[in-house]
């Protein structure tokens, strides 16, 4: 009798907390769940917390998983805002509509991919050309670029990457979406940027490539140009903000309808003064004066 | 109303054991509806024994032979590894260390197998992978070896733990019968103990095996994904599991990308089972 009386109390309770819970979830509108790209995840997790100290009865969960899991977040309906480091696909555009949410695009922050080798080695700099020929597999010592004759360790972002995708198609196809160059098998898919710091600054015939923000003095960045004769620009933030740097991207905010309520004053804030400031003590290059 | 209850708790404790069955069968076929769906576009042959894995080509090519051979390497060199440590261990703790000794080996081994994958996958990455580099004069330290040794330390408590105890159950009186005709104790740990508890010991090493090759966050870690065809085992090897974790989140729903990692669930599924399979047939040998 006593244990009758106990489970139906451990039920009772149970059932109060789940309605409650579910309750709760509904009427809360001041929260916000954002999930995406990895690159931003320290990004969007300043925001959200200065927004929070501004707003106090607002709460965001900022999540990362790369790209396409927010955006595979944002079909499935369960985030408001997909951070995402490259543009959604037609295909997943589509998939959004089908499902009922009709993605809109903010572009939020500039990145500038920078890339990077082992301090030591000779290298300077590199063209599109040369660098595609490196992750295709096709150039693969290093004197073939002015190095010394050394087998290249080619360094790449694993495929949930917005990263891997951005340089598969700006660099290696070179703004060719459906180019037909490819990593090669042999380059390594690292799960992190900061495995590829790691791995970078201790191997000497390495080379790979991160966002500006993660650069550090245990790797060299070198000087990068779109055209075979040049000009070869150094990564940094005003190379990037003039836009004479070749490899940046627009970060990016997907929500699956026309902001409202919270997500609004969240956007807005993010794209306001303070928020693009933000961007830049995080080491992301900020949006401009609307260029 | 005593007979109600007694029946009911009886029916609701029997559920509990097919929903186990039941949750087995459902994970299969919900691997083989997405899995299967990938030979729409893709053949079996194609598949299997295509060399290039290249799933975001035009069009994409879907050939999983460097990751099963990436997987089989890892996992072979996990075992030669770790069956000849965790034997030794085992007969150790068995046979040989005192009481006390028995008790914190014990203790001890079985915490190493509490150990999170990840935090191995960062002990490797950090410590293992610079030595494997400058050991072997190596590019990188992020090779199939490295997963190999990080996977050995895996697999190596539940090896011990069962090894150990089909050694204890080695009848004494043939420990007994054995020393009595004057044979040494080292000579009845191999000529008898031992292949007494074969069968066991066959079972641990199943086992092990079986969770070495589903490991995936330490494997992701550690063996530098390159999807080649492996040669050697001190080069990158790209492994099955770390293919479907790393590319799940991108995947497109509904796409061939994502029937494609499901079909690989379901070649490791397949594995496992046969792993699994064989490590009952030794155990039920030992009955007869």
């Amino acid at each position: 009798m006593k244990t009758k009386l106990l489970l139906s109390g451990i039920l009772a309770v149970a059932v109060l907390f789940c309605t409650n819970f579910l309750v709760f979830a509904k009427e809360n509108e001041n929260s916000i769940q954002i999930k995406g790209s990895d690159t931003m995840v320290n990004l969007g997790q300043a925001w959200a917390e200065e927004f929070m100290i501004e707003n106090p009865q607002t709460s965001i969960a900022v999540t990362g998983g790369g790209s396409g899991t927010g955006v595979a977040a944002l079909i499935n309906g369960t985030c408001d805002i997909a951070e995402t480091s490259r543009e959604m696909k037609p295909r997943e555009l589509e998939l959004a509509r089908k499902n009922g949410h009709d993605a809109q695009e903010f572009k939020v922050a500039i990145d500038a991919l920078a890339v990077v080798v082992h301090p030591s080695n000779p290298v300077k700099q590199l063209t599109f050309d040369q660098l595609s020929g490196i992750f295709t597999g096709k150039i693969t010592n290093w004197n073939e670029v002015g190095g010394n004759d050394q087998k290249i360790l080619a360094l790449s972002r694993d495929r949930n990457s917005g990263t891997h995708v951005y340089f598969l198609e700006h660099i290696l196809r070179k703004g060719n979406d459906k180019g037909p160059e490819q990593f090669a098998p042999e380059v390594l898919m690292l799960p992190s940027s900061q495995a590829i710091i790691d791995e970078v600054s201790q191997s000497q015939s390495a080379i790979g490539y991160i966002g500006l923000g993660y650069v550090s003095p245990a790797v060299k960045a070198v000087a990068v140009s779109k055209a075979n004769e040049g000009p070869f620009v150094l990564p940094s933030l005003d190379t990037a903000m003039n836009k004479t740097y070749p490899v940046a991207r627009p970060l990016l905010f997907y929500t699956g309808r026309e902001p409202q309520g919270t997500v609004k004053s969240f956007i807005d804030f993010v794209l306001s003064k303070k928020g693009q400031e933000i961007v830049r003590t995080m080491d992301f290059v900020p949006l401009g004066d609307k260029a | 109303m005593r007979k109600i209850r007694e029946f009911v708790i009886e029916k609701i404790i029997l559920l509990n054991g097919f929903a186990c069955i039941l949750f087995v069968i459902l994970i299969f076929f919900f691997l083989a509806k997405d899995g299967l769906a990938l030979f729409r576009f893709v053949t079996i042959q194609d598949f299997l024994f295509g060399t290039l894995w290249n799933p975001l080509a035009e069009p994409p090519q879907f050939g999983i032979l460097p990751l099963l051979l990436g997987s089989l390497v890892v996992t072979l060199g996990a075992a030669i590894i770790a069956v000849p440590l965790g034997m030794a261990c085992a007969v150790f703790i068995g046979e040989i260390a005192p009481r006390w000794m028995r008790e914190v080996l014990k203790a001890g081994v079985e915490l190493l197998a509490a150990i999170p994958s990840i935090v191995i996958g960062f002990i490797g990455m950090t410590m293992l992978g610079p030595v494997v580099k400058n050991l072997f004069h190596l590019p990188t330290g992020l090779t199939a070896l490295t997963g190999s040794l990080a996977l050995a330390f895996m697999a190596i408590p539940t090896m011990v733990s069962i090894m150990e105890d089909s050694i204890s159950a080695v009848p004494r009186s043939y420990k007994e019968g054995s020393l009595a005709l004057g044979a040494t104790h080292w000579q009845t740990i191999y000529r008898v103990i031992i292949p007494a508890a074969s069968s066991g010991i066959v079972a641990a090493i199943m086992l092990g095996i079986g969770r070495v090759i589903g490991e995936t966050m330490a494997v992701m870690m550690l063996t530098g994904n390159a999807s080649v065809l492996p040669k050697t085992i001190l080069a990158p090897v790209r492994t099955m599991t770390a293919t479907v974790a790393a590319e799940m989140g991108e995947t497109v729903r509904g796409s061939e990308h994502y029937f494609a990692l499901f079909a690989i669930g379901l070649v490791l599924f397949g594995i496992t089972f046969f792993i699994n399979f064989l490590a009952d047939m030794a155990r039920h040998r030992k009955k007869k």
